[in-house]
This record gives C-alpha cells, sequence and structure tokens, in this order.
C-alpha cells in the first residue's frame, strides 16, 4: 500500500542506482539514522551502552568486515578472533605509545595494521579453497593468539598478561576507560559504524565488490573475463581486515577495557562472528546488522525474561539459552538458508504487493 | 535514567519488593560452562550464608541481606552485563570469582565507588591500599599461595631447596601467569629450579606437559588451576605415577571434585589454603537447621562441606562482618557502598569474633588497614585423603614471605599508580 514504487520517479542513473530506491525505505533509514544519532545519545544509560548498544556496534562492524570476506568473496576464514585480536593489541600499543593521538586515528591505524596482517594470511588464499583456506585461516587464529600470549612486548610486559585500556580522548571527551560517559562510548562506536556500513555498501556494489562475486560465483570463469584474482582476494582480505581490526580496537577499547588474548579472541570469538553472518545472511550488510543484534540481544532478552520476570534459577536460564539460541539457529537455517536478510527481502516484496497480491 | 531493561520493557515487576531497603550482594556466579564444578560450590556456599544470616539473625543489624545472582560463566562479557545490571540496585560488594573479570571490574568499580573483594583471586597488588582504595583481596592472595608452597618445601626439605627442579602447571591466563614473577625470585632466593609449563583454556590437553614433566623429572611440582584442567593434572600426574605428596596446588587447584576423578591414585595430593575445610564446625548445625531442612539451601543442596562451598561460605561470613563494621562505624543500619568500603578497610577478625560465629579456627586471624588491604597473608596446607574422601589441614597457618612479597606489590601497584594518574592514599 505505502511501501511501492508506484509515483516514485526516477529522473537520474544517481537516483535509479541510490541504495534505498523505495521512498519509505529512504525515510526509514533516515529515521533509524535520526534515532540512533540524536535520540539514543540523551536517553542512554550504563547499562544499555556496555550491556547491548556497544557489543552490537562492535559485533556489526566485524560481522560487516567477516561478510565481505566470506559473504562478498567467498573466502571462508575461521580466523576472525585473531584479526580482532590484532586490532585490539594494535591500538593497546598505540595507545600507550602516544598518549597525545587522538583515539580516532588510533582506532584507524589498528584497521589498517590489521588490515596488513590479514593480507598476509590471506596470501595462501591464492592456492587454497574452500575448507582447506578455512583450516589456513584457523592456524592464523591459533597463532596470533599464541604470539600475543607468548610476545610480552605486546601486552608491555604487565604480571599478568592482560591489557588494560587507558584513560583517553577524543577532543576533550574521555571515551577510554571507566570515566567515559555511556553516551561518548555509544557514539564513537557509531560513528565508526556508519562510516563502515557507508563503505562496504558502496564498495560491495562498485567495481571491487563485482570483481569480489565474480571470484565468488566462480573464479576460473572470473579469470577468463578478466578479474585479477589475485588483486580480488587480497583487497577482500585487506577491506575485511580492515573492518574487523577496527572492531577488536574497540572491543577492547570502549567495551571491555581490559582482555586476555586467549579468553576474548578465542576460537568462539571466531565462531560467534561467522554464526552472525551466516544467520544475518552471507552477502548482504543488512544481515550483518541483523545478525549481530540476534546473538547479541537473544541472550540477553532471554536472560532478563528467564532471571528477572519469571525468577527462575541463574542456571537453568543459562542452559536455556544455549538450548533455544541453538534450536533458532538452526530453525532459522531450515526455514531461510539464506539468512535473516532473506527474510526481510521476502517481508519487502510481499509489503510491495499488499494488499493485492495477484 | 538508571532504569533496568526490565523496568523498561517489562513493566515494574520488582515494585512488589519491600518498602524497607535491602542490603544488596550481588554474586556474579557461574554453575555452567566448563569451570561450572569451582563456580557451583562457591555460589551456594556464598547464598547459604546470607540466607543463614536472614534467617536466623534477621539479617545485619536487622536489615536483611538480598542476594542477586547473575550468571558469568566465566566469561568476561557476561560479567560485564552482569555488573552493569546489578549495580544500579545498590550493590555493597563485588566478588566475581574470576580475575578476568575482577581485572575488567577494577577500574570500573573505582569509578562507580563500590568496593571489590577478591579472596585469593584478581589482582595481587590490589594489596597495597594506598593504590587501590576500594579494592580488597584480603586474608591472602596468590603471592602468598606461591611463597606458602615453596616454605612449605622448604619445611619438608630440612629449609634447603638448593638445586631441586620445580615445575609449574599453569593456567595460561591472567590467572596463572599472577605467581610466575613471585616464584622467579624465590628460585632466586633459595637457589631452585623453575620450569613453568603452561596448559591452555580450558585445560583438557596436557599430555605434552606431563610429558616434559616425566622427562625433566622435577623433584616438585606446583599447580595453578582451575575447572577441568585440575582433574585432567591430577589423572595425568597419577598415569605417570608422579608421587602425589611431592604435587601442590594453589587453593583453586584443592577441591573434593578435582581429586576425586582421580580416585585412589590422588592420594596424598596436596593444596595451600586460606581457610579451614570440612564440616566440623558449629556453624554447619545452623546451616542444618535454619537453611537446608527449611528448604532454603541453594543449588542443589549437595555441596555443603565442601572446599569451596567452605570458601564461598568464608566469603559470605567477610562480608556479612565488614557490612556490621561499617554499621557500627557509621550507625546506621543501611548502608552504602561508600560506608561499606569503610566497614572493609576497618575489618578486625580475630579468633575471638570467628569463634563466636561458630567458625572457630575457620580462618588465620587478620586486620585490614588503609594501606594493607590484603591482610597478613597467612596460608595453611591441605592434604586429600582417598580412603575417607576428605581434605585435612596438615599445616597451621603460616607466615608467607613478606620480604619478597612486598616489594613486588609495591612496584605492580605503582606501575598501576603511574598508568591511571593515582594519588597514593592514607598519607
Amino acid at each position: 500500500m505505502f511501501y511501492r514504487e508506484a509515483g516514485d520517479f526516477k529522473v537520474s542513473y544517481e537516483q535509479d542506482s541510490q541504495t534505498f530506491p523505495i521512498k519509505f525505505d529512504r525515510y526509514r533509514y533516515y529515521l533509524v539514522l535520526l534515532i540512533a544519532f540524536l535520540v539514543i545519545p540523551f536517553t542512554i544509560n550504563d547499562y544499555w551502552a556496555s550491556a547491548i548498544l556497544l557489543p552490537f556496534l562492535i559485533y556489526s562492524i566485524a560481522a560487516i568486515g567477516l561478510n565481505i570476506l566470506v559473504g562478498y568473496a567467498g573466502q571462508v576464514s575461521l580466523g576472525t578472533g585473531g584479526f580482532m585480536a590484532v586490532g585490539a593489541y594494535a591500538c593497546y600499543k598505540l595507545m600507550t605509545a602516544f598518549p597525545e593521538v587522538s583515539m580516532f586515528v588510533h582506532v584507524m591505524l589498528a584497521g589498517g595494521i590489521t588490515a596488513l596482517v590479514c593480507v598476509l594470511f590471506g596470501l595462501p588464499s591464492l592456492r587454497i579453497k574452500g575448507f582447506y583456506l578455512a583450516v589456513a585461516t584457523l592456524a592464523a587464529q591459533f597463532f596470533l593468539v599464541w604470539v600475543f600470549n607468548r610476545v610480552p612486548w605486546f601486552y608491555n610486559y604487565s604480571a599478568s598478561g592482560q591489557i588494560n585500556a587507558p584513560e583517553r580522548d577524543v577532543f576533550g571527551i574521555v571515551i577510554t576507560g571507566p570515566n567515559a560517559p555511556a553516551w561518548a562510548t555509544y557514539l564513537f562506536c557509531l560513528i565508526f559504524l556508519t562510516i563502515c556500513a557507508v563503505i562496504a555498501r558502496n564498495l560491495t556494489r562498485g567495481t571491487v565488490g563485482r570483481s569480489w562475486m565474480a571470484i565468488r560465483d566462480m573464479d576460473i570463469a572470473a579469470e577468463i573475463i578478466g578479474v585479477n584474482p589475485l588483486k580480488a582476494k587480497l583487497t577482500a582480505f585487506a577491506v575485511s581486515g580492515f573492518f574487523i581490526g577496527i572492531s577488536g580496537a574497540l572491543f577492547f577499547a570502549l567495551y571491555l577495557g581490559a582482555v586476555e588474548v586467549g579468553e576474548a579472541f578465542g576460537i568462539t570469538k571466531s565462531f560467534q562472528v561467522l554464526f552472525m553472518v551466516i544467520i544475518g545472511g552471507l552477502g548482504s550488510i543488512f544481515g550483518s546488522f541483523a545478525g549481530a543484534a540476534f546473538l547479541v540481544l537473544l541472550p540477553v532478552i532471554l536472560k532478563v525474561v528467564g532471571v528477572d520476570v519469571l525468577g527462575w534459577p541463574t542456571d537453568i536460564v543459562a542452559h536455556f539459552q544455549l538450548v533455544i539460541v541453538g534450536a533458532l539457529i538452526v530453525l532459522f537455517l531450515i526455514v531461510e538458508p539464506h539468512g535473516l536478510a532473506q527474510l526481510w527481502r521476502v517481508a519487502k516484496e510481499k509489503l510491495r504487493l499488499w494488499p493485492f497480491p495477484h | 535514567m538508571n532504569m533496568k531493561l526490565t523496568t523498561l520493557a517489562l513493566g515494574a515487576v520488582m515494585a512488589a519488593g519491600p518498602v524497607m531497603a535491602d542490603l544488596v550482594f550481588p554474586s556474579l556466579s557461574y554453575r555452567t560452562g566448563p569451570y561450572a564444578a569451582g563456580g557451583i560450590p562457591f555460589a551456594d556456599g556464598y547464598a547459604d550464608y546470607f540466607t543463614l544470616v536472614n534467617e536466623r539473625d534477621g539479617g545485619i543489624g536487622g536489615v536483611k541481606a538480598r542476594l542477586i545472582e547473575c550468571e558469568t560463566g566465566y566469561n568476561t562479557e557476561k560479567g560485564v552485563e552482569c555488573y552493569e545490571s546489578t549495580k544500579g540496585e545498590g550493590a555493597l560488594v563485588y566478588q566475581p570469582l574470576s580475575t578476568g573479570i575482577t581485572y575488567q571490574l577494577i577500574p570500573k568499580t573505582a569509578a562507580d565507588g563500590i568496593p571489590l573483594h577478591t579472596m585469593g583471586y584478581g589482582r595481587t597488588s590490589a594489596a597495597n591500599g594506598k593504590v587501590f582504595g576500594n579494592v580488597f583481596n584480603y586474608p591472602a592472595n596468590y603471592w602468598d599461595g606461591a611463597s606458602g608452597i615453596i616454605n612449605y618445601l622448604l619445611d619438608e626439605n630440612g629449609g634447603d631447596l638448593k638445586g631441586k627442579k620445580i615445575a609449574l602447571v599453569y593456567h595460561n591466563s591472567a590467572y596463572g601467569k599472577e605467581p610466575i614473577r613471585t616464584l622467579e625470585e624465590l628460585a632466586a632466593k633459595h637457589g631452585f629450579e623453575l620450569t613453568a609449563l603452561p596448559v591452555d583454556h580450558p585445560g583438557q590437553e596436557q599430555k605434552s606437559q606431563w610429558l616434559q614433566i616425566r622427562r625433566e623429572r622435577p623433584d616438585f611440582v606446583m599447580m595453578w588451576g582451575w575447572g577441568v584442567m585440575n582433574q585432567v593434572a591430577i589423572q595425568e600426574a597419577a598415569n605417570i605415577r608422579f608421587p602425589m605428596e611431592n604435587f601442590i596446588g594453589v587453593w583453586w587447584s584443592g577441591a573434593e571434585h578435582d581429586v576425586l576423578s582421580a580416585g585412589a591414585a590422588a592420594d596424598g595430593y596436596k593444596a595451600v589454603t586460606f581457610h579451614n575445610v570440612g564440616r566440623d564446625f558449629p556453624v554447619f548445625d545452623d546451616m542444618q537447621k535454619y537453611v537446608v531442612d527449611a528448604g532454603k539451601a541453594a543449588g542443589a543442596g549437595d555441596q555443603i562441606g565442601n572446599v569451596l562451598y567452605n570458601r564461598g561460605m568464608y566469603a559470605a561470613m567477610l562480608a556479612v562482618e565488614a557490612a556490621k563494621t561499617a554499621q557500627e562505624i557509621h550507625g546506621t543500619a543501611d548502608i552504602t557502598p561508600a560506608m561499606m568500603r569503610d566497614g572493609m578497610e576497618a575489618l578486625e577478625m580475630p579468633e575471638a569474633r570467628m569463634s563466636a560465629l561458630g567458625m572457630p579456627y575457620f580462618g588465620p586471624s587478620f586486620n585490614v588497614s588503609c594501606e594493607n588491604h590484603g591482610g597478613p597473608g597467612l596460608v595453611g596446607v591441605t592434604q586429600w585423603d582417598a580412603e575417607s574422601k576428605t581434605w585435612s589441614l596438615v599445616t597451621d597457618f603460616q607466615q608467607t614471605d613478606g620480604d619478597v612479597i612486598k616489594p613486588l606489590i609495591e612496584a605492580d601497584s605503582a606501575s598501576y599508580a603511574s598508568e591511571n594518574n593515582i594519588e597514593p592514599r592514607c598519607n
């Protein structure tokens, strides 16, 4: 009824190829941005920031990064946790070495360093594919965690091997450490997420993104039509690494504040982000958001309902969480193997015809 | 602003609570995950003691204690969620039972002004109250544990460990790495040779470490393990026929579930401790009467008297006594976290007080002061008897090597203070 193209005339190529071609969609998108930037910062509290919104924003960035690699370029990676650790440790070393530099710069540089490391571990992808590549990236995961545990230089020789985020600010506003106000940490992550999402969206529908998808769909055919596999695969690793590095840096500096590499960036983290991408939808930016929201929010909601509302024992609720999340993942993959993004797409198609389907 | 998700999303469910404010004690427990075997008895003991105080004494100074349990699964992210969701309820003291979560909460609790009690875990240098104003780790810390083990070995070997080889099997995390620095100092002082063997989380895979022990034949093996790692290590030690009486764990590696699975082979295994073991205390009669028989025991109620249950109960007892001290200092029954902090700092725990609580010689006698948040560091040794399936205290609570530990605490806390621009207190 209200969700359709009728009357929404496109008079230029720019208008025709914009991200949200339907007017309703576009306004909804502006509204989300408006609420995210202008309403939530004024109403946020510590609980919402640290328990719900920060993890959601940060995991969304990681999921976008991994989605570029797995969903768009078709290179399976199980090294996300390790790459996030690179971002976190790079950010930590930069923060402690150059305390006067803005956190924006540190986080960007941490992303850049992770991109380099990611490219390095992406080099084998030129020769190995599919499951074998997954194993190679799995090696990266274990190697990186081992390095950060093993080499004391990375954690500034602290006795416990932990890294702790010192207090740093952006334009005089403290954004790391315990005294950082909730709205500042939230906005900082939101800005990075917005930039990352816009970059990712525009990369994936341009030349680079098309070459990634060509490689994903059939690499030999892509090579024959003139896509350079070296360039395509390594750019995918680089861009993906950049995003994952940013998420790792934010995860450490803003969200947790203190990190122990084996616990925070272990193999479970790699799987968690991979699940987000798969549940959300491979090859979809929206899917990354949906997947991150699903896996971050669901446990919290189940906990609130189980413990606070129903008053069940905490261990029962924790076990139920595993059962319910697991069951929902299986259910989703059976009902819609292409993830939440596909559900959303189908819903939109239906909405366009509603209330008069043919 | 401080409305919880619950109240926001699902209406005022908690509104039915009593009008009079409670004393809130959050319990960041873990009854699930790879470390649940240790988390469950501790959480049960912690909860049961508060139930006992409420049922028997009508609360602390007339005010009921309210325990909010939150499941962390030993996971730092869930720990953050638990901390944020409980701190708004007026939490008086946090005891997360996880070194990883402790590291996260040290700066957060400092900013929020809530005391943190990490009994026998966490950041060792928090014992320096001049730098860590709201963190307490009395009655003993990891470095006391390390020194306690070495002291015990010194006693056993006529005061001489020169040329002996001692291996440390440790959980490869902040927790397991804590004692290494102290042990290196002690190795230099007493002339023994230290080999450190890391075991990665969760610790089921230890074949290569024990192969190395078998090859190098150390005289003694120490263990800094937790969760499933303990059982596996003791089983592996039994497999290579390492003499159990030469195998000593820290207090987190010395509970019933750690040794039971190895059966008779675990007989003679030792662990250091900072509290007494067993059920032979008058407080357990009250526990039976007011809590167990009344059907109010936490969890399955099958952990009473276990080593870690006693530890959880001991932690709760110290919290309750600190709250009482705070009530005396400030002359009000309804204390705030800041008052609770003062109470913890002024806590005195002489033998007479423990006896009056029905817990004679349950832990070492100690006083907390502004400078010293770690207590005197008195550590005893327990030994496992596989025949009767009991732990028993084989030494008294003895003094640890303050000459080695104090300078290390000073150095580590000084670096924390300079990193975070903290002015020393207590001047």
